[in-house]
């Protein structure tokens, strides 16, 4: 090999993959349908709130909530962020381990979204053939500038839209749109939709492929969970290429007669799987990295020869389903899912935590008397007002004083720290020393709930 | 190093970059595509485009300052007015500027505003107000008063008071506090060294022992008792035939079992108890109890907050 031959940096072949009807096309369109749906329309649904947002869905940053429908969830409860992260994980893993790369052939929105361009490509250029002529021509050629610019002009909007539809979730929607077209919105708006449309407009029209090839990490790292009875996309090379191989139907290789008697397999070599590739490769040449288990190319193949497989099932055995892989992270999966839901469906819709204030750590009073202090944080987490009593328990004699604070009002979601006196008269000290003091905290009207209870220290010096 | 390997390749085979080293070791040639070259070529562009917007590279005894500028609200010390500045680009003058026009800082200001609006009854009654005041008190406090009263505000017994407890010197009520804070206190109690007999100073301090139960009534104290109450010493004059002191003249109460300057507590048996309290009565208080003035040093508003926020520390009435 000649030094001349090597190239450290490779030109990039433009792939036009060519449309295809089938079971999984359809699979895949019913799933882009819907998944665009829900992504374009979810910020534009109201959903009633007393003094809260009306979005249905909004992740306000700047007040610190997340409202998901009827699910109000405040910086406190982040936590289930990481629930959700831990679930989407191990689902991955779990998909991966038994049915492949499914999250990049279905549901990746590279995928959506490519898939979606694809689309609006075809209309206006045309199919494969038309679209390679089409880019052969010069850009002095007047059908190529407007069939070019047309396309990219619709791409540009819909990238657009989607970087307005993804501001939407994080700001009022309506008022949005107003402020965008009227020069209005913040900075960080614009910023947001500049940046999701660049973004989009690019990874989704131009770099399509490339993103999953040499981008994406989670496209290498899925093939580590991939067994022997994981489910593949395969060309049946026993069927497809025979003793001698594929051989393209002409004079003599005909009939499935012919074909057998000269040795060649049911491979008619007419290329349409991998023309329809959007990942521009071979199937037949066998299971590759690049290959995001799309399944256009089970579509594409009218001899059947191309399925979803196992290694096992390949090499004469049988796909087994359950295993201790899938199992395993089948049941992780449940744990940890039933594990957020409770933690969600348990939620407390206040919060109280008492704290001894330590400098002083105790008072002496002019009646003999000793006082601890505590700081009490409250937090309403409901979208409306409650009624909220503190009273003590635990202690003989105690008093609890907090200057008429015993009793208050939260405002929706109001968030307050309060100070709270306990004192016990002198002849209490010994039977009080080293006890816990209880702290109450109850709702008083609407809603019926456990009462908050939080132990506290009540500190009493030994000379006293 | 590599040298160039003269192994012939199989057709077919991976290409190799076709660099060998100890003689077979070769390297699969995997090529980058060219995009991501020309993206490399292009944070290299970037970074030195960077280098002359951003403050980057000191350049003989100066730097390169970037081109944008911050501008920002700040607190002038001298008249205490805000004003708007301009500050070339950098992380402090972000911060400046985030911190002004922060929600955070909006809801500050107009809390203050109400806190500054209100009175002491109306602030008490608020819980959102008594919130803002501990908050922004804790700071204040730490800055001015905390060096003598100590961070709680627990004082050192026999020097500086202690603010958490319900017997107050000069008087409990936020106006009295406020007065305090603008005009400053100086305690003042004559030496009865020189005017008393060290038998007669024993039974006083026997007597004021008495006062709070600390010690039992007897011939001691109430020859003390008539020293006290008599023109002999005439410490009724100032703390109070009933002994519970006049706030007006910053006397202390005796009967309480608070302990501002004598450490009586702190003392195991009578006899000690009462060793501190004679050698306090003998030698009074002159210049060594000063509360200085803030009216000076501090804003209105400041003090109006240090009021409140003291006046909850002791929960006083």
């Amino acid at each position: 090999m000649s030094e001349e031959t090597i190239q450290l940096y490779q030109k990039r072949i433009q792939i036009h993959p060519r449309s295809v009807k089938g079971t999984f096309r359809n699979l895949k369109t019913g799933i882009l349908a819907l998944a665009l749906t829900i992504y374009f329309l979810l910020p534009w649904l109201r959903w009633e709130r007393p003094n809260a947002p009306d979005q249905a869905v909004l992740y306000d940053l700047p007040g610190r909530h997340f409202y998901i429908f009827g699910l109000t969830i405040q910086v406190q409860d982040i936590f289930w962020l990481a629930g959700v992260l831990i679930i989407f994980a191990i689902s991955l893993f779990f998909v991966t381990g038994l049915a492949g790369r499914v999250w990049c052939g279905y549901f990746c929105f590279q995928t959506l979204w490519t898939d979606l361009f694809m689309m609006i490509e075809h209309w206006v250029q045309g199919e494969r053939p038309a679209r390679i002529r089409l880019d052969r021509k010069p850009w002095s050629h007047r059908d190529k500038l407007i069939k070019k610019g047309m396309t990219y002009s619709l791409w540009l909007l819909v990238a657009f839209w989607t970087g307005l539809t993804f501001t939407m979730y994080w700001v009022d929607a309506p008022t949005l749109v107003v402020e965008v077209f009227t020069g209005q919105a913040s900075y960080a708006a614009y910023f947001t939709t500049f940046f999701l449309t660049v973004t989009t407009f690019v990874m989704a029209g131009l770099a399509r492929e490339q993103v999953c090839i040499y981008m994406c990490p989670y496209a290498r790292f899925q093939s580590a969970m991939f067994d022997h009875d994981t489910l593949i996309i395969s060309y049946d090379t026993k069927k497809g290429e025979g003793s001698k191989g594929r051989a393209k139907q002409r004079r003599g290789f005909r009939t499935p007669e012919e074909r057998q008697s000269k040795g060649v397999g049911e491979c008619i070599d007419c290329g349409h799987c991998v023309q329809v590739c959007p990942m521009g490769i071979d199937i037949r040449n066998g299971l590759q990295y690049q290959c995001i288990s799309c399944a256009l190319c089970i579509d594409s193949c009218e001899h059947d020869l191309i399925n979803y497989t196992s290694e096992n099932a390949l090499n004469g055995g049988k796909t087994r389903l359950l295993r201790p892989k899938t199992i395993g992270y089948g049941v992780i999966l449940t744990a940890a899912t039933a594990t957020l839901a409770w933690s969600v469906l348990t939620r407390s819709p206040y919060t109280g935590t008492v704290e001894q204030i330590r400098q002083p750590l105790y008072t002496q009073l002019s009646d003999g008397g000793i006082r601890n202090a505590y700081e009490i944080k409250l937090n309403n987490k409901l979208t409306a007002p409650m009624t909220v009593g503190i009273r003590i328990e635990g202690l003989p004699g105690a008093t609890l004083d907090m200057s008429g604070m015993e009793r208050l009002e939260l405002a929706p979601q109001e968030r307050i720290k309060l100070l709270a006196r306990v004192q016990i008269p002198p002849a209490q000290h010994h039977a009080a020393s080293g006890d816990k003091i209880t702290f109450i905290i109850e709702a008083l009207d609407g809603v019926s709930i456990e009462p908050i209870r939080r132990e506290a220290p009540f500190y009493i010096p030994e000379n006293s | 190093m590599s040298d160039n390997t003269n192994t012939p390749q199989p057709s077919g085979a991976v290409q190799t970059t076709g660099h060998a080293w100890d003689s077979d070791l070769q390297e699969y040639n995997n090529p980058l595509p060219r995009w991501w070259l020309w993206c490399f070529y292009g944070t290299v562009v970037f970074s030195i485009l960077y280098w002359f917007i951003y403050p980057s590279w000191p350049v003989g005894n100066t730097w390169i300052k970037g081109f944008g500028t911050v501008e920002y609200t700040a607190v002038d010390k001298a008249t205490g007015q805000e004003q708007g500045k301009e500050f070339r680009w950098n992380t402090r003058a972000l911060l400046l500027e985030e911190l002004g026009n922060a929600a955070n800082d909006q809801q500050r200001k107009a809390m203050l505003a109400k806190v500054q609006a209100a009175d002491y009854e109306q602030i008490a009654k608020d819980p959102k107000m008594m919130e803002f005041v501990r908050s922004v008190g804790k700071g204040l406090f730490g800055d001015n008063c905390a060096a003598c009263h100590g961070r709680g505000g627990q004082g050192v017994v026999g020097m500086y008071p202690n603010l958490t407890d319900d017997d107050w010197l000069w008087g409990s009520s936020s106006d009295k506090i406020h007065e305090t804070l603008v005009q400053g206190r100086k305690g003042f109690m004559p030496a009865f060294g020189q005017v008393l007999k060290p038998e007669q100073l024993d039974d006083v301090a026997e007597y004021v022992l008495t006062l709070s139960d600390e010690a039992p009534s007897s011939e001691d104290s109430e020859r003390g008792k008539a020293i006290f109450q008599g023109q002999v010493g005439g410490c009724y004059y100032c703390h109070g035939a009933d002994a519970k002191g006049i706030p007006s003249q910053g006397a202390a109460n005796l009967t309480d079992k608070i302990w501002a300057i004598a450490n009586v507590p702190a003392q195991k048996t009578l006899q000690d108890k009462k060793a501190v309290i004679k050698e306090f009565v003998a030698k009074g208080v002159n210049n060594t109890r000063v509360m200085p003035a803030w009216k000076d040093r501090l804003s209105p508003t400041d003090i109006k907050l240090l009021a409140v926020y003291v006046h909850q520390l002791g929960g006083a009435q």
